[in-house]
């Protein structure tokens, strides 16, 4: 089941890349229907799902590959991947959508997409490290070629910068997994195998540099401080759909990395690293905040809020580490909450980015002053990006607020001096009010005059994740219910 | 008496090695009665040795190890692959002559030379006996001079010349080498000197280390020896740069490793490989950074290639990944260089990096192969090279050189700047003039090699077991 999930997009690609009389239209409404019929079958998936005993996988599949290296193909689900899996499929599904009114190229474009859906859910379902660092590498190469060929502005420029920023990340990461793989014995890839042996527990020298590699890799990928400057570039050129995926899903890989190899693997180093973790943690809050606060760039803006939402999820990680015996409880709610900001960021990051894409396929800017007034002309336009800001800034009955209320919780029951990153909470609060008002209030001016409305494609993109992200909000149960034993699970493990 | 010196040589294990030799000298000899439009009859006759030594090789490659002429020659699963991957890279290189050398006046003796040359690169792989190797060497080393010299130009002269006196002085470094080792000893063959080395002087043995490890990078094409190859890269034909970066290096990385196996630790063997290995890894990026000829860019790409390869030989004895991680590594580098140099055989007149232009939407599958060659050989995956590197890094960390794992991964990072500048401008519009038509010949070979490094990247496990992993 889950290789269809992860290979059918992949099929689907090959198919239209190679069949060059496909008419775009054509191609564009099979990369819809490929995309929904994705999310049905994760669908089936999350409907068939039941919880694992700790340390295996549901739907697991394990077929040889390289036994030589201990290398297989092992694939499988559990609290932590499969939330992550239905979000990309429901963020892909809406970047097709808004894809549908894509002039440039749509059938290379979408076999593109497809390629890159297929690998964001060949990581997420990954139980092999080498598996998974396939996935990881292979969504680099794809996301630089939608950045390259289908960005503006400086894009050559851009994509270099984030395929040499993320590539090297991506080696220190595959140096770590070597490292794991050597200490292990018999020496394997295979996650699970490797996170109930705790290969490198007696190794107080080895087990802090493999962690360190793993941690830089993972780090450049997510982004957090000081290892972000690659994003707001690459944000700032990327088409529309690009930045949505890009944001959603990409840079969930790497925060997905922390509770699934980095943390479970090396619980020792792990409680060793907690401390610089919780650190690098607060201040990509609090430095993503505040720099997001000074941008004029619409869609720089919004890159660095990831910056500062990314950040909340590396507190809560590294303070799921300070371990001690009576916190084991408020440390599985900042993990769960960890898992649950990367499902409500992909939601709503992917909104506001697809909408930043409506002003430039407008009137070519992304400058908050070259608009005003914008609620006059396009209402329904005002009212989502109203929403997507208020949701973005943890309004309570949105995704956001339940997420960034659990990551409070247990990080500051575990170590009271996290709360200083609630500041940063009201420096997004402050951002993006005054990005609202810039855009949408006061007499229509510039930019704003003859701004139509939102289509029916554009609408039917952002309006589902927006809606998700109110529904997880108002129901957070049934996402909470899926996360918490996973949660707790991982931090189980980190008390080894 | 007689029967029993027939088992000591046991002739017919050499079919392959036999195969090469003698279809050499019917090619040599038929292209001289042959018309020159007939001249392509010659490359059919070659492409189908080629073909028959992989499949004899490969038929062999299951019987269980054996040697051959009183243990001077070993039949195992290094030499079988060896086999197999030198006639297929010489099968490539064949396949793409069919562009520039149809018709020209020395065509039938190009493919004389290649099949000798291959022949001499096998030799160098299965040799184990100190004497034999030398034969290896000079097989494998005098028809390139040839091969590098048909184009006739005046850059084409330079790279001889430089190729040959550099070859002549390592020539002369490996018998330094060679005379050491069984000066010390009393004997050349590898049995022998495993069981009398660690009672030899320790200086002598390091010394003559350092001489026959560093004669054959002359092969390798790798420090300190690797002057030559960007030169012979760009100045010679694009069919005898794709063949002296290739094949030679399959014969020369297993040599080392098999000497690697027989040297004692206490010669510090480990050390001089590992330093040649970062040595090369380091030059050969580095100075490709600012090439823009795209046929030096990739020969300079190539010295860095031969660091990699180098990084299991580091690990021979000390792990068992060690040997199956050389081999698939050099699978996956033999149809990766050669795609890669097949891109710029194909386009022989694109030159310079800017050049390629509007290559992309002139022709896309030509395109498409070059960036799977080339993110090949930075190490994506899933191209065979990627599991190269993985397993070739994994080795040196089993075998308790994890810096050299972490070197082999910096040295990647450090590699893909120079191949994105000369992908860029493939997707870029063309400025002045539409690039021009791909040879039929070198296109085909090109997307069949990239294709292959595919398959041999997704279905590595196969290919491990085959390499006796």
């Amino acid at each position: 089941m889950l290789t269809v999930i992860v290979f059918l997009p992949l099929l689907v690609a090959v198919v239209l890349a190679g069949v060059p009389r496909c008419s775009d239209t054509v191609a564009r409404w099979i990369w819809v229907g490929a995309a929904t019929v994705e999310l049905a079958l994760v669908g089936v998936v999350w409907a068939g799902y039941e919880t694992p005993p700790p340390g295996q996988l549901a739907f697991a599949e394990r077929a040889a590959w390289i036994p030589g290296v201990g290398s297989s193909y092992h694939l499988g689900v559990d609290g932590l991947s499969l939330p992550l899996m239905a979000m990309t499929a429901v963020v892909f599904l809406a970047c097709a959508v808004y894809a549908l009114r894509e002039r440039h190229r749509p059938r290379v474009q979408a076999s593109l997409f497809l390629f890159l859906q297929s690998v964001c859910l060949g990581v997420f379902a990954a139980a092999d490290l080498i598996l998974f660092f396939v996935f990881f590498d292979l969504s680099i190469v794809g996301m630089y070629a939608v950045i390259a060929g289908w960005g503006h502005g400086d894009r050559a420029r851009s994509a270099l910068k984030f395929f040499l920023y993320t590539f090297l990340g991506s080696l220190a990461l595959l140096t770590g997994f070597i490292g794991l793989y050597a200490a292990a014995d018999p020496h394997t890839f295979d996650m699970p195998t490797l996170t109930a042996e705790n290969p490198l527990a007696g190794r107080p020298l080895a087990g802090p540099v493999v962690l360190a590699a793993i941690l830089i890799g993972l780090a450049v990928k997510t982004p957090t401080v000081p290892f972000h400057t690659w994003l707001p570039p690459a944000h700032t050129d990327a088409p529309a759909v690009g930045s949505a995926v890009l944001a959603g899903v990409l840079l969930k890989l790497g925060t997905y990395g922390f509770v699934r190899i980095a943390a479970p693997m090396l619980p020792q180093a792990w409680r060793g690293w907690a401390w610089v973790i919780v650190a690098v943690g607060v201040v990509s809050v609090l430095y993503g905040a505040l720099v997001a606060l000074a941008q004029t760039n619409l869609k720089r803006m919004i890159a660095y809020t990831s910056i500062n939402h990314m950040g909340y999820v590396v507190l809560a990680v590294g303070a799921a580490g300070l371990v001690s015996v009576d916190t084991v409880e408020p440390r599985a709610v900042a993990v769960t909450g960890a898992v649950t900001q990367m499902v409500s960021h992909g939601l709503i990051t992917s909104a506001l980015f697809l909408l930043a894409g409506v002003l430039y396929e407008r009137a070519g800017s992304y400058d908050l002053h070259a608009y005003g007034g914008l609620a006059a002309p396009a209402p329904i336009f005002a009212a989502l990006f109203a929403v997507g800001a208020f949701a973005s800034l943890g309004l309570p009955a949105f995704s956001g607020f339940i997420a960034e209320f659990q990551v409070f919780a247990g990080s500051i029951a575990t170590a009271p001096v996290t709360a200083v990153a609630l500041l940063g909470i009201l420096v997004t609060a402050a951002l993006f009010l005054r990005a609202g008002q810039a855009l949408l209030t006061g007499p229509t001016t510039g930019c704003a005059k003859g701004f139509g409305d939102l289509r029916a494609t554009e609408l039917w993109s952002v309006a589902p994740l927006l809606v998700l992200s109110l529904l997880i909000g108002v129901l957070p149960r049934p996402l909470l219910d899926l996360v918490e034993p996973a949660a707790r699970t991982v931090v189980d493990l980190l008390g080894r | 008496m007689t029967r029993v010196a027939s088992e000591m040589m046991r002739t017919e294990l050499l079919l392959p090695e036999m195969l090469l030799a003698g279809g050499a000298l019917v090619v040599l000899l038929g292209g001289s009665f042959t018309p020159r439009h007939r001249q392509w009859i010659l490359r059919g006759v070659a492409a189908a040795v080629c073909g028959t030594v992989i499949i004899t090789a490969a038929v062999a490659l299951s019987a269980p190890a054996n040697t051959a002429f009183d243990g001077s020659y070993a039949v195992d699963t290094g030499t079988g692959v060896a086999r197999i991957l030198a006639a297929a890279g010489c099968l490539l290189v064949l396949a793409l002559a069919g562009d520039a050398l149809a018709g020209a006046a020395r065509e039938s003796d190009a493919y004389a030379l290649l099949l000798f040359a291959t022949a001499g690169a096998v030799l160098l792989a299965g040799a184990t006996d100190l004497l034999a190797l030398v034969v290896g060497f000079l097989l494998a080393s005098i028809p390139l001079y040839a091969l590098i010299g048909l184009t006739g130009t005046g850059a084409g002269a330079e790279a001889v010349l430089k190729t040959y006196l550099l070859g002549a002085l390592f020539g002369i470094l490996l018998l330094l080498g060679v005379t050491l080792l069984s000066g010390t000893t009393g004997t050349t063959a590898y049995a022998e000197l495993a069981v009398r080395l660690p009672d030899a002087p320790r200086s002598v043995v390091t010394a003559a280390a350092v001489a026959v490890i560093g004669g054959l990078m002359f092969k390798a094409g790798g420090l300190p020896a690797h002057f030559w190859i960007p030169d012979a890269a760009q100045g010679g034909t694009a069919m005898a740069a794709t063949f002296l970066t290739t094949v030679p290096k399959i014969g020369a990385l297993i040599a080392v490793h098999r000497l690697a196996g027989v040297l004692p630790g206490t010669s510090n063997w480990p050390a001089v490989v590992a330093t040649l290995a970062v040595a090369s890894m380091l030059l050969g990026n580095l100075a490709a950074y600012w090439q823009t000829d795209v046929r030096r860019l990739l020969g300079w790409s190539t010295v860095s290639q031969v660091g990699y390869l180098l990084v299991p030989v580091v690990a021979t004895g000390r792990s068992d990944l060690a040997q199956p991680a050389l081999l698939v590594y050099l699978a996956g580098y033999t149809v990766t260089n050669v795609a890669a140099f097949a891109v710029t055989a194909a386009l022989p007149r694109h030159r310079d990096r800017t050049s390629w232009r509007g290559v992309a939407a002139a022709a896309p599958w030509l395109a498409a192969a070059l960036v799977v060659a080339l993110l090949g050989l930075v190490g994506t995956p899933p191209t065979a090279i990627f599991v190269g590197k993985l397993t070739a890094a994994s080795a040196a960390w089993d075998g308790g050189y994890p810096v050299l794992a972490a070197v082999v991964f910096i040295n990647s990072a450090l590699s893909l700047f120079y191949y994105l500048r000369w992908l860029v401008p493939l997707y870029q519009p063309w400025a002045v003039a539409p690039p021009d038509r791909p040879g039929r010949w070198s296109a085909t070979v090109a997307v069949v090699a990239a294709a292959l490094s595919l398959v041999v990247g997704v279905a590595a496990g196969l290919v491990w077991r085959a390499a006796g992993g």
